[in-house]
């Protein structure tokens, strides 16, 4: 895979975390009965930095928690590798809570369906809203972000490659050319 | 990541790799099962078939669960209400429900070496829930699981195995699993109940109970088989209790912090006190609940495998 174009740097990640942040506290009116959850894996340290976020803005911690949705995966008759499961970590009610699921890119939708479906089998949220670092397109369920990082209208053929400190010693999202050799 | 085998017959020759990723990926469903809503929908549409030729409590209804968890759809099989009391042969009952569809098989079965004969005739993923005295691979590795999630390690560990070796596929399955995992594996129990030629596994032999608390981290403690006629191979219950018993007494005498397990079901005041059983060093109930685990694990990587 070659990379295309770096289209967001350190810097531009980080104004985007702290505009979630803010977009966020908006739209709720405050952190009143709000709660984080990040899908594994870049989703869990995105959910980690709009925690710190908003920490420093309104002076309360929210409950953050993380999601993997594996089990939940509806292509497993077609997968040729077997995916790794990994643990759910929610700890905290999430019944009657608005909660603001977090993930780096949103594509076909079908990774926000299975975390639909096992968000409500640990509860009844009030709301679910859906906050996404790139939106690059080509949805293939009727799903929609509340919040957006960055729009990058893409062909089927490039990918969006999202790296974070935290796993990937960087933060920037890269287009990338994924033409099978 | 996935198993190289699409059955699970034994844990003899299964690599390393291959138990830690089912151990790594029942972490997983032991977080499944302390959801409000137990239940992923995973194995949906996919058929499992519990066929039981031996009598079980825990283990078929731990399948069961496993399964049901799973979201897949599972029948249950036993030999008292089948065709089987009419003649009908094992090859024939089998290639009958395999027609119907399934996609997996859980066997038990007195006979050692019928899922592996299984795999011959059928198409479906066999899973061994136990064989004769061959071997019941789930149990070790949710063995294996409890001692991890205790004592955070399985290698370099010193592991015994106390009682009726000869006849305990349970000692067999943890033997192989043990070792392939690093840990040190020993057993104990009377010389009559120790197998010949156990040394060429690796496998210590103790024929004294006391050196076997103090010299291990783990006692694995099976039940004396009394259906099995294990009266013949000791003098009596009283005597085996006296010997090799588990009590507080002794382990008070020794006077170690040891890890107790049982697979179950439990002899109260043959094999272990009742005192010991309900105890703090024992980890049986949780090696109950770890059994679902396991087997949802098992289910899945055999289940999702293409």
């Amino acid at each position: 895979m070659d990379i295309k174009a770096k289209l967001v740097d350190q810097t531009g990640m980080q104004r985007i975390i702290t505009r979630f942040a803010h977009e966020i506290l908006e739209r709720n009116k405050g952190a009143k009965n709000l709660v984080l959850i990040g899908m594994r894996t870049r989703g869990e340290f995105l959910a980690n930095r709009i925690f710190k976020n908003i920490t420093e803005i309104e002076g309360t911690k929210l409950p953050i928690g993380v999601l993997d949705v594996t089990l939940y995966r509806d292509d497993f008759r077609t997968l040729i590798k077997q995916p790794q499961v990994s643990v759910s970590n929610i700890t905290f009610d999430i019944n009657e809570k608005n909660v603001i699921l977090i993930d780096d890119v949103l594509y076909t939708g079908r990774t926000v369906r299975a975390a639909l479906n096992a968000l409500m089998e640990f509860g009844r949220p009030a709301t679910i809203q859906l906050c996404v670092l790139v939106d690059r397109g080509h949805r293939e369920l009727p799903i929609k972000a509340d919040y957006i990082g960055k729009n990058i209208p893409t062909s089927i053929n490039e990918e969006v490659k999202v790296k974070m400190d935290e796993v990937d010693s960087e933060d920037a999202i890269y287009l990338m050319d994924s033409k099978e050799e | 990541m996935a198993l190289i085998s699409k059955h699970l017959i034994g844990l003899q020759g299964v690599p390393r790799e291959d138990i830690q990723l089912i151990l790594d990926t029942a972490v997983t469903f032991r977080e499944v099962l302390e959801r409000p809503i137990k239940k992923v929908p995973t194995l949906q549409g996919k058929t499992i078939v519990n066929l039981f030729y031996e009598n079980s409590t825990r283990t078929r209804i731990s399948f069961e669960l496993a399964e049901k968890r799973l979201s897949a759809d599972s029948i249950n099989f036993s030999t008292s209400t089948s065709s089987v009391t009419k003649g009908e042969s094992f090859k024939d009952t089998i290639r009958n429900i395999e027609a119907m569809k399934v996609d997996m098989v859980v066997v038990r079965h007195a006979a050692a070496g019928t899922p592996f004969y299984l795999t011959k005739i059928c198409n479906a993923n066999i899973i061994n829930a136990g064989d004769g005295i061959h071997e019941h691979p789930t149990q070790a590795l949710l063995d294996m699981y409890s001692i991890r999630e205790k004592l955070g390690k399985i290698a370099g560990l010193k592991v015994c195995i106390v009682g009726d070796i000869a006849h305990s596929r349970v000692a067999f399955s943890n033997i192989y699993g043990l070792q392939s995992m690093g840990a040190e594996v020993s057993v104990c129990g009377p010389s009559t109940m120790i197998p010949r030629f156990i040394q060429d596994l690796g496998v210590k032999v103790i024929y004294n109970i006391d050196e076997a608390i103090q010299e291990n981290d783990v006692l694995n403690i099976l039940r004396i088989q009394l259906e099995r006629k294990a009266r013949e191979y000791f003098p009596s219950i009283r005597e085996y209790a006296k010997y090799f018993g588990i009590t507080s007494e002794r382990l008070e005498k020794n006077g170690k912090d040891i890890l107790l397990m049982h697979p179950g079901p439990i002899n109260r005041g043959v094999e272990i006190s009742s005192e010991v059983a309900d105890g703090k060093h024992q980890i049986i109930l949780n090696q109950v609940t770890n059994g679902v685990a396991i087997r949802m694990a098992v289910l899945y990587l055999l289940g999702t495998l293409n």
